[in-house]
């Protein structure tokens, strides 16, 4: 690097000393006649154009060899395959197209310069040729659509039967796992449910009471300070727009609880994680994302897969994991790696650092490590009994 | 009209009437020229300063604390909300104001009239009002730097909810407001502008003067300024819309949103409707960028070569191929947005098909320096250049069209090196091929060639330098508008290709000083031009050197030949002007 740096700054040192040279050979041959190129001032020029191109081609060579070891390693899943069997295919094609065009423009540049006595042929087209390269570019791109739909159909296959089905949630700045339990469905979800206890908006039962009680609470807290601001204030209208948004979410939330009476309890035996989430090896998993904020994006590099995550929107993916975390890291030589989930879509300050590991096991670790988590009932019941402790608490402090 | 009044008028003009509120469609060139460099130094600088802080994140620096101050860069060390909004109004400055109004308006306005025949505009008043419209939204997007919350934050594409809302980040509070604003004057200017360009070829044309007839250059200006009449609108009310969403509490683009530790009230919106609404407006803006920059390099290369473009018709077919297919390839921003999968392949199909128009321009070029006799001034350099930028470019974008491939590299550095080589890279090699080219036409005087040479080479080769590696950060998945790497061990790899790329970015930003340099060294100084400095063909070349109301003293020239008549077997010279009568049994055009 130390190298790289020292190099940038001979560079730009050479940089100043040739401006300063031609600045003052400039003031000195004022008029001199700028339109014209002499012969041999135009043959450096046109000879640096292959110059160039052979440099171009190094630096390809050189970023290929020093960094190309260092790109995404083989795909970890089933449809990533045929992936990577496109792209190989695409950047064969991409390659030798660069090369060729490349390799012409030198040629080109370095052989028709106009020097003494030379004159241009007046060609001005030639159907036959321009319908080659009109109908080569069209045939190579029709094998690289049909291959592309191919693959673009496999990436958006049927959900399988035993697939996993696993939500992925997102917020600024973080994500959640949600797994379904027991019932093998993920229970249903609204914002309007969000609350301390409740991060993911899941609506049951007990998540319906808790926020009718939250409201009627806060609704009676507000009317309360309604009392001792001066009617007609600015404060009391306010206080009333509050009072009036916290009226319309209790009326939505029973709305809510009366459409969805049959489906309330699905969510109880769900299980949330953060940080790490775990997948098998060698089963679909079929993921929902949703998002509570802004829109984020579910990028798991590795398994060649993305999906948006749009607040008020479920978004869909599945994949098929084929490498457990542990064989990757034999194939990678790094006891270290670990795949990773990363939020690719701008969404705030922190949206760098958004991130979740994923652990790919083999299906009997996967079990074990999924029995160990605890579903949200019995978390949100944990979570609820230090409220009524802190509840009396505050109560006894009174 | 008489051409002694307009020689009369040229004397009784004050320093207002010529240089500010100028009708003179010579001088709105200019200063939407000259606008656009001012505004591109800036969108420059903030490149090089979050170039910086994507090389040595958390390390301080005097340079970034002194231009951003202690709020937004304590210690040196930029905040991450201020790198955030240092990309987004680097992206609106480089693809609105730099390559919309600052090419368009610059040959558009220098070169329709003149390259058609005509006197000026259709309407001069309407052509100032589209120069105040930008200088006013140049004005109000530059302000919007110095509002407390900061500039706008959410990516030059302005994706609600995280635009829409304050709370989401403090960019979106005030800063937003004033983009929008902005924007919205910078579409109207587009709008009376593009109006404008279209009446006036199809309305000005001297006698003689067919459509194929006309340079390639009048032909993409001319096709870009119907692209643009039929997209802006649709970004005006996508414009309007979040304007409505963040000031009057409408719901378009917002539902199911709860933030801050608060449940909003909007329902039933979408921000997937803006990005649709986005992007119809966005990828015409492409090639409203491309089809000038690639107009102007066929002038250039077609005159230096001493040669007709080759496939003069194919060229203009190629243009309406692609301005056609611009409409019809927007989704291919939004594979990912939860689509159904088969728009997703319809939008794979059309975005596929533009590689070959594409491929028939390159080919052309290539061709049209067959047995040619090249000339190498600055502006071919320039243009050769983006013949091989556009290339490079364009090859990566068989990649990204392909939704299966868009998985992986969606979103990535991958993108951002797409799009910087084959839109930003070649539109700005054109931009200057078109300043080098036609200076002498704007100023009356000759830039100096040498240190024209010499900022082509700084700025092709650290510009490839940047963006060449970038491809690789894509490939192993590095995500852009990241403030750091630094948080995930996969990418410790690639600490130092990002400072590689810094160190080009920063040899760049200073090659642009030497292009400054003979700029504004020359149009004081620079020798005096000859009336046709590049033995061209085309029209404005007959004009007089010194500005006159008018463009041309006597009458207006009448056309006989089509503008390629480049080293024509039998006649004396090398190239033969489009005022020159066909001789008997001579062929006009391709043959």
């Amino acid at each position: 690097m130390g190298l790289l740096m020292g190099l940038a700054i001979l560079l730009g040192l050479f940089l100043i000393v040739q401006i300063i040279r031609i600045f003052e050979l400039t003031s000195k041959l004022k008029e001199d006649d700028q339109s014209k190129v002499s012969w041999k001032a135009n043959r450096s020029r046109a000879l640096s154009w292959p110059l160039f191109v052979v440099g171009l081609f190094a630096l390809f060579i050189w970023v290929v060899l020093r960094w190309g070891p260092h790109v995404l390693p083989e795909s970890a899943s089933l449809h990533g395959e045929s992936i990577d069997f496109l792209f190989n295919l695409n950047w064969i094609i991409i390659i030798i197209a660069f090369v060729i065009t490349h390799i012409v423009l030198a040629v080109f540049t370095s052989m028709y310069f106009a020097r003494p006595g030379s004159r241009a042929q007046f060609i001005t087209h030639n159907n036959k040729l321009e319908m080659v390269w009109t109908v080569v570019p069209a045939a190579v791109l029709a094998v690289i659509i049909i291959y592309g739909l191919k693959t673009w159909g496999e990436y958006n296959g049927e959900v399988a039967e035993d697939a996993i089905n696993i939500e992925l949630y997102a917020k600024q700045f973080d994500w959640t796992a949600r797994y379904s339990g027991a019932d093998e469905q993920l229970g249903k979800a609204n914002f309007n449910f969000i609350n301390t206890e409740n991060p993911l908006g899941i609506v049951t039962a007990t998540t319906i009471q808790i926020r009718i009680d939250e409201l009627n609470a806060q609704i009676a807290e507000l009317n309360e300070e309604r009392a001792n601001v001066p009617k007609d204030g600015l404060k009391e209208e306010e206080i009333l727009a509050a009072i009036h948004h916290k009226e319309s979410q209790l009326a939505k939330i029973h709305a809510f609880r009366r459409n969805n009476e049959l489906t309330q309890n699905a969510g109880n035996d769900d299980k949330l994680v953060k940080v790490e989430f775990h997948i098998p090896v060698g089963r679909q998993v079929n993921f929902q994302m949703r998002s509570q904020d802004v829109i984020h994006s579910a990028f798991m590099p590795h398994f060649r897969a993305q999906m948006n995550c749009v607040p008020g929107m479920l978004t869909r993916m599945r994949f098929i994991p084929t490498i457990t975390t542990a064989e990757m890291r034999t194939k990678t030589g790094n006891p270290e790696f670990n795949y990773i989930l990363l939020c690719n879509k701008i969404c705030g300050a922190a949206h760098y650092n958004m991130q979740m590991d994923i652990v790919v096991d083999t299906p009997e670790d996967y079990e074990k490590w999924l029995a160990e988590q605890v579903t949200f009932s019995s978390k949100l019941s944990a979570a609820l009994g230090i409220t009524e402790t802190d509840n009396k608490l505050a109560q006894n402090n009174q | 009209m008489s051409s002694t009044a307009h020689a009369s008028d040229h004397h009784h003009e004050t320093f207002i009437s010529k240089y500010l509120f100028s009708q003179d469609h010579k001088m709105i060139g200019k200063q939407f020229l000259v606008t656009g460099m001012f505004m591109a130094s800036i969108g420059m600088l903030m490149s090089t300063l979050f170039r910086i802080q994507i090389a040595w994140p958390g390390e301080g620096f005097a340079i970034v604390n002194f231009f951003l101050g202690d709020k937004w860069a304590p210690d040196g060390v930029m905040d991450p909300n201020m790198y955030l909004a240092l990309g987004t109004i680097h992206g609106t400055i480089m693809v609105f104001f730099l390559l919309t109004a600052g090419l368009s308006g610059t040959f558009a306005n220098l070169l329709i009239p003149l390259q058609i025949g005509a006197r000026d505009m259709a309407s001069g008043f309407m052509n100032m009002l589209s120069y105040w419209f930008f200088a006013a939204s140049s004005v109000i997007m530059l302000a919007s730097l110095f509002v407390e919350s900061g500039p706008a934050a959410a990516g030059w594409t302005v994706y609600p909810p995280l635009s829409a809302l304050p709370q989401a980040m403090p960019g979106s509070g005030l800063g937003m407001t004033l983009w929008l604003v902005s924007m919205t004057l910078f579409i109207a200017s587009s709008m009376i502008g593009g109006l404008n360009y279209i009446v006036t070829i199809v309305n000005l044309r001297t006698k003689g003067m067919s459509m194929t007839r006309l340079p390639l250059t009048v032909w993409a200006l001319l096709v870009t300024a119907i692209l643009g009449l039929l997209s802006f609108p649709v970004l005006l009310s996508a414009a309007l819309l979040l304007l409505f969403d963040r000031s009057f509490g409408t719901s378009f683009y917002l539902s199911d949103i709860f933030i801050a530790g608060e449940a909003l009230d909007y329902s039933g919106g979408s921000p997937i409707l803006f990005e649709h609404l986005f992007w119809f407006l966005g990828h015409p803006e492409v090639y409203i960028i491309l089809l000038p920059a690639l107009g102007i390099s066929s002038e250039v290369i077609a005159t230096n070569s001493r040669k007709p473009i080759f496939g003069y018709k194919a060229m203009i077919g190629s243009i309406l191929a692609i301005a056609f297919l611009s409409f019809i390839v927007w989704g291919h921003h939004m594979f990912l947005t939860g689509m159904d999968p088969f728009l997703g392949s319809v939008f794979t199909f059309t975005t596929l098909l533009i590689a070959i128009p594409s491929a028939v321009k390159v080919f052309n070029y290539l061709t049209t320096m067959y047995k040619a006799n090249i000339r190498f001034t600055p502006a071919m350099m320039f243009s050769v250049g983006m013949v091989s930028t556009f290339i490079s470019g364009g090859l990566t974008g068989i990649i990204l069209a392909d939704a299966a491939l868009d998985i992986t590299v969606h979103d990535t550095y991958f993108v951002v090196a797409h799009f910087h080589i084959v839109m930003g890279f070649s539109a700005v090699n054109a931009m200057f091929a078109g300043v080098y080219h036609w200076f002498p036409k704007m100023y009356g005087r000759m830039m100096n060639q040498k240190l024209g040479i010499l900022h082509f080479w700084v700025t092709f080769i650290s510009g490839y330098g940047v963006f060449f590696p970038m491809h690789f950060l894509g490939l192993a998945g590095v995500p852009r508008r990241y403030y750091t790497n630094s948080e995930f061990p996969l990418f410790d790899s690639f600490i130092d290709m990002n400072v590689l790329m810094t160190v080009f970015a920063i040899i760049a930003f200073f090659g642009q000083f030497i292009f400054f340099f003979n700029f504004f060294y020359s149009m004081r100084r620079g020798p005096k031009a000859p009336q046709n400095p590049w033995d061209s063909n085309t029209l404005e070349w007959t004009t007089p050197v010194e500005h006159i109301h008018g463009n041309w003293p006597g009458d207006l020239p009448v056309v006989h030949r089509w503008p390629y008549d480049y080293s024509k077997p039998g006649k004396p010279q090398d190239f033969v002007p489009q005022t020159v009568p066909l001789e008997e049994g001579e062929v006009d055009g391709e043959h």
